[in-house]
């Protein structure tokens, strides 16, 4: 965990001091180009990876009464039969996170800690929840700076998430929400024990990445505020491919670009390529029909066959030599 | 490829999706300058330069709590000089023109502050 935090501690670092010397192109120009081209490229690689891969047998997860008898009544969504509840599945799965939902947690309980019981856990499904709407949103807010004239829905939502006018700059909620699902997340990992024996760097680390950027944009709007309008000016430059020079804006605001270009770079060959994994899992985007539909290994190789029908073709003579019984006698095969 | 046809426009709305903050904003116009017009007579603000560029808004959320709610409507600059807290008669008086002035990087960068709500804007009637 400190690793981790020390790792994205130390890009945060290199960037707000490299830039303060003068290499502000570099952490704001370059390398967002790169880090994009390398998240894009990465991701599609890996899609193609996943798409190629065959999947041998028919595992939707089954959660619930599977499609049977008129009178037995199927659970439409948590095992689908049809590619509509196939759909309406993975549209819960990945707008409501519906597997989580029904997260459990066990308990041992009776005199011993012989019995076990399985309570509802639905604080990782609620955080997870709020963490990627909030994360989404705050991404739709950023379409100010690459936008001119802003559109109307960004307006909409910036109206929105400030709708409580607290201070001026007003306090955005998504913000602040956004850093709270992050330390649960993260919290969840240090202080339960079993989650914490299981956690690695790779768990950590895109935890502490999301916490810097997150951290560094509410600084940037708060505290140690970069001139909003120079920055438009700056990011319109890159996304029109004609950089502008990054002259006085402040150093904290390429370490906000450069976490998030780290971000964009450890994507698609982490964990986090989740994002396109969720739409190849055999184990949700599969129909549980394996009764009614043969599912092929598409990586069986092709059969050689020799069927009885052949095999007296080929040995009838022989065979009637000998007095076996045949399905055609020798004369009646030959009309 | 499995489902290639699936994958594939997966894969095509993925790319569109990712490149949104390139084409959205070469579908509008480019933005190169604030276009700000400063007042003519007047060459100093109340505090500095780069600390009204950044922390203005900061400045007059505390000047609204001074006046309203502690009724303290003296400003002490941070070069000595008393000031008049007072958005009408202080601030209004140099920057006249709303639209050259507070419009110009606000609508671009879409900053809506609530000042409007209780004063009025200088240039218009309502």
């Amino acid at each position: 965990m400190f690793l981790s935090l020390l790792l994205v501690l130390l890009i945060g670092a290199v960037a707000w001091a490299g830039s303060a010397v003068g290499f502000a192109s570099l952490f704001g120009v370059a390398l967002p180009y790169l880090a994009l081209a390398v998240f894009i490229v990465g991701m599609v690689c890996r899609m193609a990876y996943w798409a190629k891969s065959p999947v041998p047998f028919c595992i939707p997860t089954t959660g619930g009464q599977e499609q049977s008898l008129d009178f037995i009544k199927q659970a439409k969504f948590d095992c689908p039969n049809t590619r509509i509840g196939v759909f309406v599945r993975m549209f819960l799965e990945i707008f409501l996170f519906r597997s989580l939902f029904r997260n459990t947690q066990a308990d041992l309980v009776g005199n011993n800690g012989t019995g076990t019981v399985y309570y509802s856990s639905k604080w990782l499904w609620c955080f997870a929840l709020v963490f990627h709407y909030c994360f989404l949103l705050v991404f739709l807010r950023h379409f100010r700076f690459f936008t001119e004239p802003v559109p109307f829905w960004t307006t909409c939502l910036e109206t929105l998430d400030g709708v409580m006018q607290i201070g001026a700059p007003r306090f955005f909620m998504t913000g602040g929400i956004l850093l709270a699902a992050l330390l649960f997340l993260l919290g969840r990992r240090v202080f339960n024990e079993q989650l914490r024996y299981i956690s690695l760097v790779n768990d950590y680390f895109p935890l502490w990445l999301l916490v810097g950027i997150v951290c560094t944009g509410v600084c940037l709007r708060y505290f140690d505020k970069a001139e909003i309008a120079m920055v438009k000016i700056f990011i319109m430059g890159i996304t029109h491919f004609s950089p502008v020079s990054p002259d006085g804006i402040t150093p904290l605001f390429f370490a906000h670009v450069t976490l998030v270009s780290a971000l964009l770079l450890y994507f698609p060959f982490s964990k986090l390529a989740h994002m396109g994994g969720i739409f190849f899992s055999p184990t949700r985007n599969m129909a549980n029909n394996s009764r009614r539909v043969r599912h092929i290994n598409p990586w069986n190789p092709p059969k050689q066959y020799f069927t009885y029908a052949e095999y007296e073709d080929t040995y009838r003579d022989v065979m009637a030599e000998v007095g076996l019984p045949l399905e055609k006698e020798p004369d009646r095969a030959a009309e | 490829m499995y489902n290639a046809k699936t994958v594939i426009t997966g894969i095509i709305i993925f790319i569109v999706l990712c490149t949104a903050p390139f084409w959205v904003g070469l579908t509008g116009k480019n933005y190169k300058s604030t276009g700000i017009v400063l007042p003519k007579d007047e060459k100093n603000c109340v505090e500095n330069v780069k600390f009204m560029r950044a922390e203005h808004m900061r400045l007059l959320n505390e000047w609204r709590d001074e006046a309203l709610r502690k009724e303290n409507r003296t400003y002490i600059a941070s070069d000595g000089k008393k000031w008049s807290i007072s958005l009408q008669n202080t601030c209004l008086n140099c920057h006249s023109d709303y639209k050259e002035f507070c419009e110009k990087c606000h609508v671009a960068n879409s900053v809506y502050p609530y000042c409007w709500t209780c004063h009025i804007i200088p240039g218009e009637s309502k």
